[in-house]
């Protein structure tokens, strides 16, 4: 036991170790990021979650509005529904949401990509190729997580913001004129670009998790099929810890 | 004779299993070496050591004069960039077509323009018979054809030696028939160094030139073709006669076997 957990560290600090280094430092040494990889993983976990993340987050959106304005109207304070859904978002809800989708879709995709590419061979014929894996595999889904998460973050934002606004002004009967100046008024650049660090994060943890799973499948579709389980129980569980984590973080420090 | 590749005192284990027990041979060079033996005898973990996947817990390697087990990744790299290996099942990458699966090592390892790169492509599918498969998926292809395409793969940068792991494994005896000539021509026109790994003894017959025969992790015999065939060892004996090697229990050791104790 005491064993197997050693190792489980050694070989999850050898996958960040050499993530960042193939994504960061070896560019510079002549062995650039494969450009196209990066543009099509791009796409995969970000262009083809929009939907996904729009529909999410407006329904998200709604909800706040309601729960909040089932507590505020009880003291007559009903327009500040629009600070508590403009910060809770931007703040909290769609970067966590965002990362709780992302690793749904490509967190488990990658982990199913590369384990079944390790049960295939196909990982050893790459490293006997002279193609260092984590360049080849990891690096371009790093780089497309690190953009798309808090671009997927943004659009959530405006888009809860919006299903807000939406049920603020019809169902509650807020002006929309009135709603539009108290969340302008409520919202600091700073709740937005906290968001957005901790999306940054959340995408690094998701391509690390993924990839750490995936590299550990040793046998076949069986094992495939566990680790890809494990890999989304895994990244949400330390997305929730991050988010502790950068919380906190901001909470004492901003 | 000139040796492609020297190996001494080679052992590993996993856990507390000695998985190879200390080999020491030479495979060499120009030659068609066969390592021979049964499942589990140690010979694709010999490989993979062979290929630099695995680092031996003792004994040294050399290819071609470099000693392999010290070397780091980037060193090993340029010892790559010279060999050539098939895999069991060919180990195309499932999202590319066969021609950027060709060209892949090509891309990867030198700056040639593309035009050149398409002729280099062709004439390596069209060397081992894949003319005109160029834009198939590895999924579009059968058994035999994708480990051609994963030979003409190992073929991209003109290696010296080649390592085939298991290559008639799962094919009929015709297409086995047609790989195993491929692997002859490969020899005479090329003058590679060639390593088959396998217990396909028809395909031995064929293309073996040397034969190394690991038995549960050591060398059981080493030498040619007639001279295997001229052993009288009798594991070596029951290998090439198809002999089982099961052995006859007596009643009573067979209750205690069914009683579980």
């Amino acid at each position: 036991m005491a064993f197997t957990l050693r190792k489980d560290i050694a070989d999850a600090s050898r996958i960040i170790n050499n993530t960042f280094y193939w994504t960061f430092i070896s560019p510079f040494r002549g062995k650039p990021v494969r450009v196209r990889a990066t543009v099509s993983e791009m796409v995969k976990a970000g262009y083809n979650s929009v939907p996904i993340v729009a529909v999410i987050s407006f329904f998200v959106g709604i909800i706040l509005a309601l729960q909040a304005a089932y507590q505020l109207k009880r003291v007559g304070a009903l327009i500040y529904v629009a600070n508590l859904v403009g910060v809770s978002l931007t703040r909290e809800l769609s970067p966590i949401l965002t990362a709780i989708i992302v690793s749904g879709r490509s967190g488990s995709a990658f982990a199913a990509e590369i384990g079944s590419m390790k049960a295939a061979e196909e990982v050893d014929a790459l490293v006997t190729m002279g193609i260092n894996p984590i360049r080849f595999l990891v690096s371009p889904k790093l780089i497309a997580l690190m953009v798309m998460v808090p671009a997927l973050t943004m659009l959530s934002d405006v888009i809860g913001i919006s299903g807000g606004f939406l049920l603020s002004v019809s169902v509650l009967d807020i002006h929309p004129y009135n709603y539009y100046q108290q969340s302008i008024n409520a919202l600091l650049v700073k709740d937005v670009f906290t968001g957005l660090i901790k999306a940054w994060a959340f995408g690094i943890v998701i391509t690390i998790v993924g990839a750490y799973q995936g590299f550990k499948v040793e046998g076949g579709a069986e094992e495939v099929g566990r680790r890809t389980t494990s890999s989304v129980v895994a990244s949400i569980f330390l997305v929730i810890i991050f988010d502790l984590f950068f919380t906190m973080l901001f909470y004492y420090f901003t | 004779m000139e040796h492609a590749i020297e190996v001494s005192g080679l052992r590993t284990r996993y856990g507390d299993r000695e998985v190879l027990k200390g080999l020491t041979f030479s495979i060499p060079k120009g030659k068609t070496t066969v390592i021979l033996g049964g499942s589990g005898c140690g010979k694709s973990t010999l490989l993979k050591h062979l290929i630099g996947l695995l680092k031996p817990s003792e004994g040294s390697i050399s290819i071609n004069g470099r000693e392999i087990t010290t070397l780091t990744e980037p060193e090993m790299d340029t010892v790559r960039g010279r060999m050539g290996v098939l895999f069991q099942g060919a180990a195309l990458l499932n999202s590319m077509t066969i021609a950027d699966n060709v060209a892949l090592p090509i891309r990867e390892h030198t700056k040639i323009n593309e035009s050149t790169l398409q002729i280099m492509v062709r004439m390596k599918l069209d060397l081992v018979g894949l003319s005109g498969f160029d834009h198939f998926f590895p999924s579009q292809l059968s058994g035999g054809m994708k480990k051609r395409a994963g030979i003409a793969r190992a073929l991209a940068l003109d290696p010296e030696t080649l390592f085939f792991d298991e290559p008639s494994a799962g094919l009929d005896p015709v297409t086995a028939a047609g790989l195993d000539e491929l692997i002859f021509k490969l020899r005479d026109v090329f003058r590679m160094t060639i390593v088959v790994v396998t217990h396909e003894l028809p395909s031995v017959f064929t293309i073996a030139d040397h034969i190394i025969m690991l038995d549960k992790g050591d060398i059981l015999f080493a030498g040619t073709l007639e001279g295997l065939r001229a052993s009288d060892h009798p594991r070596i004996r029951m290998f090439l006669e198809r002999k089982s090697e099961q052995e006859i229990y007596s009643p009573d050791d067979y209750f205690r076997v069914i009683a579980g104790d």
